[in-house]
């Protein structure tokens, strides 16, 4: 299954993926979904579509903590989000929900390419381009976590946090 | 085994199984705290049900839940956030800081935390409580579910960033101008995955009060998190609030291996300002000029302790705020408010025209208070300044010292704070 790419640029915070002001639909998701990453790009939560890619630059994902980020991309359906690097908080929360964040050269996918990701292969197919794009392995403990859908499931697997 | 340890090494060995650890290892480390709060807490308590195992002796001691992110709720789906996560820390014989009782870093540091302390919470300034020399970083709800649960977590021993601040903080320089400038040379990725270390003559001048400052913006550049080390300072601060039983000293040893030094000389430090829209968009006080402002924010977790509060005060003393400014001041935790009424503070900011609000994180992230119209530039000592931050897309927010934000009120235009005092 392949999903059309929506790029975004530097730095963009979690203000801007799922903003403060709606806070009082933080335990509303599916309603706090419509309004993802709309300070960045406002028709992305009308238009985006189950399958497609966040295509980020640098350090996506800045600011706070707040899981709600990567968990209103992956209500969206987002297959996964890529990026030429992460911010640390954001990096690990979309892994602990299951949300593949891949760090890879995004400077070579244009907006609306589509793409197919491969992730067990550890590439990204941009079929516009007929190009492979690889991601390097991410460490072992969050490819395990990843593995099993997310921290919750890899903890309850094994009954104790343990490092892969 | 490598030889010297930076805090950070310090720190997390102490919490593992081995003792000892070096920058790059992957680890589990036990945790002294974990805490979450109202944005974040209803999340954290629905990944809790789902982990079935539970694990014999699980100490339910220093587990903390704060409301503090959006007081007194101002929707019904917040209030019944809240009661989500009152209810839960009730019935669990979990620790509740309740609405009004202040922000969880400001609470943090004044009641929990200790030198050598490792704490985890749901929210990405935990870092603050590096000023007190404890390893303390933000991840989101569900690991901190999860450390909740198991009373340990997982990290990489970060690399560690020495920030030395040399010289000595001229009058009306304050932490938040060293912190806006330390940004301003790491940029906003610079530190990520990294321990930011503070060092330096200046460093070693500033209480805790202002070391606070320093780190709670260590994640504004990407850092895991920030460190100061444990001295006299430490002892004074713990001292002032009941604690000083629980102090040590805690040093870097002096060949610990550091990823990279930065240094400058705080001595030729002017005031700073963070221009829109990112805080390491920092320029010198004196480049910034014409910029009319038409709301002030004094708060955060990032200011507005007493000191803060004082410096303020002092500078409102003869002055009041421009008309038509908005000015709006919440003060970080009860006890600091208790002390700005006790102290004549609160009356110096009414006769100022400000509009003092309980103490909470709402008005920094737009989530209640002080949302600004379109076309509204703010002027805040908070810690962020990012495009939608304050609650409305169309305006944009200056950061910068308390004492910068009460000069600029006085003025209606960003104004250095030395003509007032």
């Amino acid at each position: 299954m392949s999903g059309r790419a929506w790029k975004f640029k530097d730095n963009i915070s979690t203000d801007e993926i799922t903003p403060g002001r709606y806070i009082s639909l933080r335990s509303n998701v599916p309603e706090l979904a419509k309004h993802t990453l709309e300070d960045a790009r406002a028709e992305f939560p009308s238009r985006v579509n189950p399958g497609d890619f966040v295509v980020a630059a640098k350090n996506f994902g800045m600011g706070s903590s707040r899981e709600h980020a990567p968990l209103v991309i992956k209500t969206c359906g987002v297959r996964a989000v890529l990026a030429l690097s992460f911010a640390r908080i954001f990096y690990r929360n979309a892994i602990n929900i299951g949300l593949p964040a891949l760090i890879c050269d995004t400077t070579k996918i244009d907006e609306g390419d589509q793409l197919e990701l491969h992730l067990s292969e550890g590439y990204v197919e941009d079929l516009t381009k007929d190009a492979r794009i690889p991601f390097p392995k991410m460490s072992k403990t969050m490819e395990a976590i990843l593995n099993e859908g997310g921290l919750i499931p890899y903890v309850e697997k094994h009954g104790d946090l343990l490092l892969a | 085994m490598s030889g010297g340890k930076t805090l950070a090494e310090k720190i997390i060995g102490e919490h593992t199984a081995s003792g000892r650890v070096s920058a790059g290892e992957v680890v589990i480390v036990k945790v002294d705290y974990t805490f979450s709060h109202d944005a974040a807490g209803p999340l954290l308590i629905n990944q809790l049900n789902k982990l079935r195992i539970d694990p014999a002796g699980t100490s339910r001691e220093n587990t903390i839940f704060f409301i503090d992110h959006a007081v007194p709720s101002p929707t019904k789906e917040l209030s019944n956030d809240q009661e989500t996560v009152r209810r839960h820390a009730q019935s669990n014989n979990l620790t509740l800081s309740d609405a009004g009782n202040g922000i969880c870093h400001q609470v943090m540091a004044e009641d929990y935390t200790s030198p050598g302390d490792l704490v985890v919470g749901t929210d990405s300034h935990t870092c603050t409580s590096g000023g007190l020399c404890a390893f303390a970083t933000g991840m989101g709800a569900t690991d901190i579910a999860v450390a909740m649960k198991l009373r340990k977590t997982w990290l990489r021993v970060p690399e560690t960033i020495k920030v030395r601040a040399n010289g000595h903080l001229k009058k009306g320089v304050y932490a938040k101008d060293v912190i806006l400038k330390t940004l301003s040379i790491l940029g906003a990725d610079g530190a990520t995955y990294k321990s930011i270390e503070f060092d330096g003559s200046a460093i070693d001048e500033l209480d805790v009060y202002g070391r606070l400052t320093l780190t709670n913006m260590a994640v504004e550049a990407g850092a895991k998190t920030g460190l100061i080390k444990s001295d006299a300072h430490t002892r004074q601060y713990l001292s002032d609030f009941g604690r000083e039983e629980k102090w040590r000293e805690i040093l870097a040893d002096e060949d610990a291996i550091y990823e990279s030094e930065t240094n400058f000389d705080a001595s030729d430090l002017e005031p700073q300002v963070a221009l829109p829209y990112s805080p390491d968009n920092v320029k010198p006080i004196s480049e910034v000029k014409d910029v009319k402002v038409n709301e002030v924010f004094i708060g955060s977790c990032t200011n507005t302790r007493i000191e803060d509060m004082r410096i303020v005060a002092k500078i409102f003393e003869k002055n009041k705020k421009a008309k038509g400014l908005k000015l709006i001041v919440t003060p970080s935790s009860s006890k600091v408010y208790l002390r700005c009424i006790k102290e004549g503070i609160a009356e110096k900011l009414l006769d100022a025209g400000a509009v003092i609000t309980p103490a909470g994180c709402g008005v920094c992230f737009g989530a209640l208070g002080g949302i600004p119209a379109d076309n509204d530039v703010i002027f805040s000592s908070s810690n962020r300044n990012f495009p939608g931050r304050t609650g409305n897309p169309n305006a944009k927010t200056y950061l910068g010292s308390p004492a910068t934000a009460a000069a600029t009120a006085i003025n209606g235009y960003i104004s250095d704070p030395r003509e007032f005092l």
